[in-house]
């Protein structure tokens, strides 16, 4: 927290007061506010025990929790490892020194980032049912994964062109220098570097995969969050079911985030990669930005 | 094509889409930029507030956001956003949720955004602004932040349009914005398909295309020289 030791001074005796001041307000008014909530949710019977008693049931995680949960993360799995197949490929396309192919990968990525995952969800569940490509039991997961492949696989694919964008230009230069030719350069000396480099930007892009599975809901993929809806309808208890699955949400993203701050500051310090680590949306080019603020 | 346009009111739901897209960037605009001050301020409470909202927001899908909103705060807790008595209840209480939550979920990325431009701003600048007797509040206002926004630019504008195609998730609660209608005419005309996923995803492109080049320009023109 650098930033804060610029923007004031060492707090003298008096500022400190009024920092105790605020604080107290501060604390006052946000417990009043949780005070409140509190107070609504409990009106309408929301924290009596009854309500929360079915998450200490086994049934519970064993019937709707879990199986939700081995949803969410399956359909997170598949799509993040075909995600990271097309966005290598669509990215080294970017890279490619012929100009058809980087024409073609580049309206490819372009058009896949502008159109929302969900619209891709719905176009592709009404492609496939309507030409029986799968077998009803697997069509809302193959919807699933294929939007969030296609949506995913095409960030991913700017992260591979920034990362190699982001290396020192000698590398390519010492490359071709020792006679490998482009090609050759980009897969055994620049691609290594960039996915050393990128690393943190993918672990952080799986949180908003996992995020973005939870749209699966809408075309009735048994994720988390569907699942969050069956156990409220079935139990009466539908504001505790959310919770219980944004906690779970929560936890497992935040998890994911930190694993990617520790992996950048690991990197970082080891200094094996001569590509910097965007994962910081401070450290990102401009155009790559939105790959850090993307959907849900 | 065109009778496609006759049948369904497609600009009719992309003005939705837009409306949605413009209350929610003020939304999120003004809870974002109050998350960051907090965040950045020298006192300990208020940074730790700023920390949880940015973290549980961030890490929550907008999905389970959304369907809270109108299955939690309006069926189960009953917070009525409009007037009761209005003919149109349902629909402008359903708009004002899905405003609501599209707000609160991208306040958090405006603040992140918010930060790293607070992070371009040279440490000699809100030291000078220090060194001539300028509070936090006045090194903030007068100093810090006005140059902020504009290194700002570039991941505001990223959010505004992560903002503008999040709007679609908003269907799950029924509001007639863009992919409500697309799910619609899938139904009412599987045999074109092809063509209604076209004319959507044309619009996206078209809403969001111009936004990332006035983004790129923009960040480019109003960029602090330094």
């Amino acid at each position: 927290m650098s930033e804060q030791t610029v923007l004031f001074d060492a707090p003298g005796p008096r500022a400190l007061r009024r920092y105790r001041v605020i604080a107290g307000a501060g604390g006052a008014l946000s417990l009043a506010v949780l005070a409140w909530v509190l107070v609504k949710v409990g009106e309408k019977g929301n924290l009596t025990g009854a309500k929360w008693s079915p998450f200490l049931q086994t049934e519970t995680w064993t019937e709707y929790i879990v199986p939700g949960l081995v949803g969410t993360l399956k359909a997170a799995a598949i799509s993040i490892v075909l995600a990271g197949v097309l966005g290598l490929l669509l990215g080294t396309g970017r890279l490619s020194q012929l100009a058809p192919i980087r024409w073609v990968s580049s309206v490819i990525v372009e058009f896949f980032r502008a159109v929302p995952v969900l619209l891709m969800m719905l176009f592709t569940f009404a492609l496939y049912s309507t030409n029986n490509v799968f077998p009803p039991s697997q069509l809302s997961l193959a919807a699933v994964v294929t939007a969030l492949t296609l949506y995913h696989g095409a960030v991913i694919a700017e992260l591979v062109r920034a990362g190699v964008g982001g290396l020192p230009r000698g590398q390519r230069e010492a490359g071709l220098s020792i006679g490998l030719t482009d090609s050759q350069t980009l897969r055994s000396i620049l691609l290594p570097q960039a996915l050393t480099a990128m690393l943190p930007a993918l672990v952080g892009q799986l949180v908003v995969v996992l995020k973005d599975s939870a749209l699966g809901y809408v075309i009735t993929y048994e994720e988390l969050l569907n699942k969050a809806n069956q156990v409220g309808t079935a139990d009466q208890n539908i504001v505790p079911a959310f919770l219980v699955v944004a906690v779970l949400f929560i936890v497992i993203n935040y998890g994911l985030t930190r694993l990617a701050v520790l992996l950048e500051r690991r990197l970082n310090r080891r200094g094996r990669t001569s590509g910097r680590a965007p994962a910081e949306p401070g450290a990102l080019p401009v155009d790559l930005m939105r790959t850090n603020t993307e959907t849900g | 094509m065109a009778e496609l346009f006759t049948q369904f009111d497609i600009l009719g739901a992309f003005r939705m889409t837009i409306l949605l897209t413009v209350l929610s960037a003020i939304g999120s605009l003004v809870i974002g930029t109050i998350v960051a001050i907090m965040r950045v301020s020298p006192v300990r409470i208020l940074q730790f507030l700023g920390t949880s909202y940015v973290n549980v927001f961030r890490n929550t899908p907008l999905t389970l956001l959304v369907a809270f909103c109108n299955i939690g705060l309006f069926v189960n807790l009953g917070l009525r956003l409009a007037d009761q008595n209005s003919p149109t209840f349902l629909v402008d209480n359903n708009i004002r949720l899905a405003v609501l939550a599209l707000s609160v979920y991208h306040a958090a990325f405006v603040c992140e955004s918010l930060r790293s431009g607070i992070n371009t701003v040279p440490t000699g600048q809100a030291e000078a602004a220090r060194s001539i007797g300028l509070t936090f509040t006045q090194t903030l206002v007068h100093v810090v932040m006005p140059q902020a926004f504009r290194g700002a630019i570039a991941p505001l504008g990223n959010t505004l349009i992560a903002l503008t195609k999040n709007t679609t998730v908003v269907s799950v609660i029924g509001v007639a914005e863009a992919s409500y209608l697309m799910a619609d005419m899938i139904e009412q005309r599987p045999d074109v398909l092809y063509t209604t996923f076209a004319i959507i995803a044309l619009g996206f492109v078209i809403l969001t295309l111009p936004v990332g080049v006035a983004v790129t320009s923009l960040s480019r023109r109003l960029a602090v020289k330094r």
